[in-house]
């Protein structure tokens, strides 16, 4: 029993399916999600795969400030991955709301609304630094198993920038 | 006695070689060197070597969403059908020139393989997503597309050498027209796999990939599985009828394995050189391909049976 944990734990680390899903997003951090599966930065070694359904995923990244219209969509593909699962927030976006704070329209941070392992700040960030931070959600995801997940945040600063430290769920 | 020595070789064929054993582990070979193959064509480095066993481990995991009912009965059989039907695809297979056991034909074979694409299908539809069912309508018009071939190939195939045993197929020297049915296999084989000019019931960019898309953990990892069986079962039969017969057994079983490896590296190379079709093309494609195979194995059974 013991061996098949290590042996679960090893595998939830080295094979992170990913869902990508946009809240609102300019579509600039989209492109840098996608650049990171190229051969350039080739994220496959890491056994990262990009799925076409929440139901195939470990990890969800999500992009963009969170407009009003998407709230009810994040909820729901939170509720569609399948667990144990982890968040990525990519950008500054769901991590402060960036140069949209204060608009009418938005309904963020994303921490608001569902609980989130790791940001990634950003406007973009580089495709390196969602790399590290999707390995690092797998190791997260390995270390936490089935438990719910934990309350406090980790942030990958990789690009320098930090998201708001007095935005807390 | 005779009864009990037959039952043992067949259920060794069938749990050992070329059976489970031997069969899940190249399942999971085969999915890498695909990845492998296709990423160092794009210029990447790829996945590590163990990656579909870490993929299926991590699979069997997860959690399934809440599913009652007969329909969610039904699409908990689905994915372990066609792990089945593939795994008995792959214990058909003559790679060892032993008799006896567990023994088929080409007919069963073929019903088999046939199997898990059905069992698509049937999923998709179970699952009532719309893009399940888009998916299950792709792949069932796919497969009425594809299968004219592949059956052609396989009466072509029997025609040469007057016989549907395997194991009598895979001993006699092949003729022109086994030739031609091989031909026609491997053009069945990209849309049998689901790989790229021909991958359209499980696009992932379009329709959430298709009939799969409200499958997870371990029944998704069961679905993996027997795409992965679907690949030796598939190759193997190219193989059957492609390779050389060899006494030396373990000579023909090391022959016998590169034939399917250079099969899954030619379908990988095909795969990451195009781009999907659409349906109409790929029906289109594969309706061409019957008119022309079908007027070749035709006059050439003509031409053997004047000769002869």
């Amino acid at each position: 029993m013991k061996l098949w944990n290590k042996l679960m734990c090893y595998s939830r680390r080295h094979s992170p399916w990913l869902f990508h899903m946009n809240s609102g997003s300019c579509n600039g951090c989209d492109i840098e999600l996608v650049a990171s599966l190229t051969p350039r930065y080739d994220a496959e070694q890491l056994g990262v795969r990009l799925e076409g359904s929440p139901r195939h995923a470990d990890i969800l990244c999500i992009t963009g400030p969170v407009t009003h219209n998407a709230v009810n969509a994040i909820k729901t593909v939170y509720d569609q991955v399948c667990g144990p699962k982890a968040v990525v927030a990519i950008g500054s976006c769901p991590a402060t709301t960036n140069v949209f704070i204060d608009s009418r329209t938005l309904d963020g941070p994303l921490n608001k609304h569902i609980p989130v392992d790791v940001f990634v700040p950003g406007c973009p960030p580089r495709p390196d630094a969602i790399i590290q931070g999707v390995a690092k959600a797998a190791e997260i995801l390995a270390a936490r198993g089935m438990n719910p997940p934990a309350t406090e945040l980790s942030i990958t600063n990789v690009s320098g920038a930090a998201p708001n430290p007095e935005v807390q769920p | 006695m005779i009864w009990d020595s037959t039952m043992l070789n067949a259920l060794a064929r069938l749990l050992i070689f070329p059976g489970l054993l031997f069969a899940v582990p190249a399942a999971w070979y085969f999915l890498w060197v695909e990845r492998k193959a296709v990423a160092l064509m794009q210029g990447r480095v790829g996945p590590p070597f163990m990656q579909p066993f870490f993929d299926f481990i991590k699979l069997l995991g997860k959690t399934t969403p809440p599913r009652s009912g007969l329909g969610g009965l039904l699409m908990r059989a689905w994915p372990l059908i066609a792990v089945s039907a593939a795994a008995g695809a792959v214990g058909l297979l003559p790679v060892l020139p032993s008799s006896g056991g567990f023994e088929g034909d080409l007919i069963l074979l073929l019903a088999l393989l046939e199997l898990p694409s059905m069992c698509i299908i049937a999923a998709g539809f179970s699952s009532r997503s719309i893009f399940g069912e888009i998916g299950s309508a792709r792949e069932a018009v796919l497969s009425v597309a594809y299968n004219v071939v592949f059956l052609l190939a396989i009466v072509s195939v029997a025609a040469s050498q007057h016989t549907f045993r395997l194991e009598a197929l895979a001993q006699l020297p092949a003729s022109p027209l086994r030739w031609l049915g091989v031909i026609a296999i491997l053009v069945c084989l990209p849309a049998k796999l689901h790989l790229n000019p021909f991958s359209l019931p499980n696009a992932e960019q379009e329709i959430y990939s298709g009939p799969m898309v409200e499958y997870a953990g371990p029944e998704l990892a069961m679905w993996e599985l027997s795409h992965g069986l679907e690949w030796v079962a598939a190759t193997g039969l190219v193989a059957t009828l492609a390779a050389p017969h060899i006494a030396i057994w373990w000579l023909a079983a090391i022959v016998f394995v590169g034939f399917m490896f250079a099969i899954v590296i030619g379908l990988s190379a095909l795969a990451s050189a195009t781009a999907r079709l659409a349906i109409d093309t790929t029906v289109r494609f594969y309706w061409q391909c019957t008119l022309i195979f079908a007027v070749l194995a035709i006059s050439s059974a003509l031409f053997m049976r004047f000769r002869s």
